[in-house]
């Protein structure tokens, strides 16, 4: 379980995050939804430590990350999978090299405890077999799975992922949505992902936060999401003719 | 000016994460000798191929300007010999490589920016500043010096050639060559070569590890690296010079 607690942040004169509060739970794939520059991705960013907050705190399984120790620090960044907009795969390294990465860094596995991780974790995410491409090799949707592959490698606690749809088709993005959602279920983690895509709202939308204008306006799941009065959140999720018409 | 502060003081906070001991010995040597690779034997090619007709040109430019009868015809190995040695092979080479390999240091590590690939090395708890940026930095100030003095035997090559073209028989060019040879000569490029080759790797690596927004903005840094560490390079030269041959 990931809490965060009257967050602030602020870039210069812009107040992006005010006094945000907020329950990650567990087993649960969580959202951060809202329209662009309304603060998630800066929200996302100070979960994983590569922003600081202003004041609040995040607490991780209820231990206040700030009072953390550099080593339970490090600790903390190995139980975390980071699955990036762009995949953020390294680009000299082939999939196999890239899942192995964090192995190889971390852990003294042997070569073939190495190998045998990165197999099972590239069949999880349906690409056996494609160990020796280079990520100049795969399309948009394989980057985003192996990218997943590599943050589930070291067995993480908490997944976080950044808009992990954008620039997919939506036949792969309903794919990858299916794919977080079954290893929140099967390794029992917490899942945050960052998301304006309403596919993913609907799909996987376990527990949902809107943020506007830095601030939480709603809080619910996909099925409460649908019937919402919240006028700002309907003007967000239901924003194209199809899905006015739908929840007309 | 407090624009130039402000970047001395993030080049030393960086220079501090950079100078770090590695998290793991065996990935630290494989990226050592892959930059080894890529800085060093990627950079032959274009240090053989300047040196020759550099050494040539300036064989065959002393001769045209000392056709006294009065001078001796050795001198013009003896002048090509010195200005290979002192300052072409190391400061001239050093200029080359900071266009070479500075920028390619910079558009590797901006790019690995703004693609969220150094974050994600972050998030997994690694140092991505010594992970990345020490193995380059190490690379370099074992390749340079091996290259400069690539650069001075193939100048003397071209040299010689050049020497040859300009009716300078060999015996007298090779007499030239070593009349007077002051070893410390050699050391004094190569303390040069080993000061310019931190200041190329460090500095270019600063800028392409701070770069912020795209493409266009990796371009930036790229040339900035390439501009800022020739001018580090020119009077770091004219301070060397005068600490050691004064």
């Amino acid at each position: 379980m990931i809490e965060i607690r009257k967050i602030n942040k602020s870039f210069n004169e812009n107040h992006i995050l005010k006094d945000v509060t907020f329950t990650f739970e567990k087993s649960k794939t969580n959202l951060i939804i809202g329209e662009s520059g309304s603060g998630k991705t800066t929200l996302l960013k100070i979960l994983i430590g590569l922003y600081k907050h202003d004041s609040g705190s995040v607490l991780f399984n209820q231990q206040k990350v700030n009072l953390m120790s550099k080593k339970q620090k490090r600790h903390l960044r190995q139980d975390i999978g980071m699955l990036f907009q762009g995949g953020a795969l390294y680009d000299y390294m082939s999939v196999e090299e890239n899942i192995m990465f964090p192995l190889t860094m971390f852990t003294n596995k042997s070569k073939k405890e190495k190998l045998n991780r990165v197999n099972f974790c590239l069949e999880r995410v349906n690409l056996s077999n494609k160990n020796n491409l280079m990520p100049s090799e795969l399309s948009g949707g394989m980057i985003k799975r192996v990218a997943i592959a590599r943050a589930i490698s070291m067995g993480p606690k908490y997944l976080l992922c950044d808009e992990p749809n954008s620039g997919l088709d939506p036949k792969t993005a309903i794919l990858i949505d299916d794919l977080i959602k079954e290893i929140t279920l099967e390794y029992n983690i917490t899942t945050v992902v960052n998301t304006h895509d309403m596919n993913s709202v609907m799909q996987i939308g376990d527990n949902i936060a809107f943020i506007n204008k830095g601030e939480i306006w709603w809080k619910g799941n996909n099925e409460e999401l649908i019937i919402s009065k919240n006028k700002e959140l309907n003007n967000f999720v239901f924003a194209s003719k199809l899905f006015k018409r739908l929840k007309q | 000016m407090s624009k130039i502060f402000r970047h001395i003081g993030n080049y030393l906070i960086m220079m501090f994460r950079v100078i770090n001991k590695p998290n793991k010995w065996i990935v630290f040597k494989k990226q050592l000798i892959l930059e080894l690779e890529k800085v060093g034997l990627n950079s032959i090619g274009i240090v053989f191929i300047i040196s020759f007709f550099v050494g040539g040109v300036v064989s065959i430019q002393t001769a045209y300007n000392l056709e006294s009868p009065l001078l001796p015809m050795y001198i013009i190995g003896l002048a090509s010999r010195d200005s290979l040695i002192l300052e072409f092979s190391p400061t001239m080479i050093s200029l080359i490589l900071a266009g070479k390999v500075g920028s390619s240091i910079a558009s590797e590590l901006g790019t690995m920016r703004v693609t969220e690939q150094i974050d994600a090395l972050e998030i997994m708890g690694v140092n991505s500043a010594s992970f990345l940026i020490l193995p380059k930095l190490i690379a370099c100030i074992l390749f340079f010096p091996i290259l400069v003095i690539m650069s001075m035997s193939i100048g003397m090559i071209g040299a010689w050639i050049g020497g040859l073209s300009a009716d300078i028989s060999t015996s007298e060019f090779l007499y030239g060559l070593k009349y007077e040879f002051n070893p410390f000569y050699i050391t004094y490029a190569l303390i040069k070569t080993i000061f310019f080759a931190f200041v190329i790797s460090s500095v270019s690596a600063y800028f392409g590890y701070n770069t912020k927004g795209g493409a266009i903005n990796v371009g930036k840094a790229s040339t900035k690296a390439v501009v800022v560490s020739s001018i580090i390079i020119l009077i770091l030269n004219y301070i060397l010079t005068d600490l050691l041959l004064s």
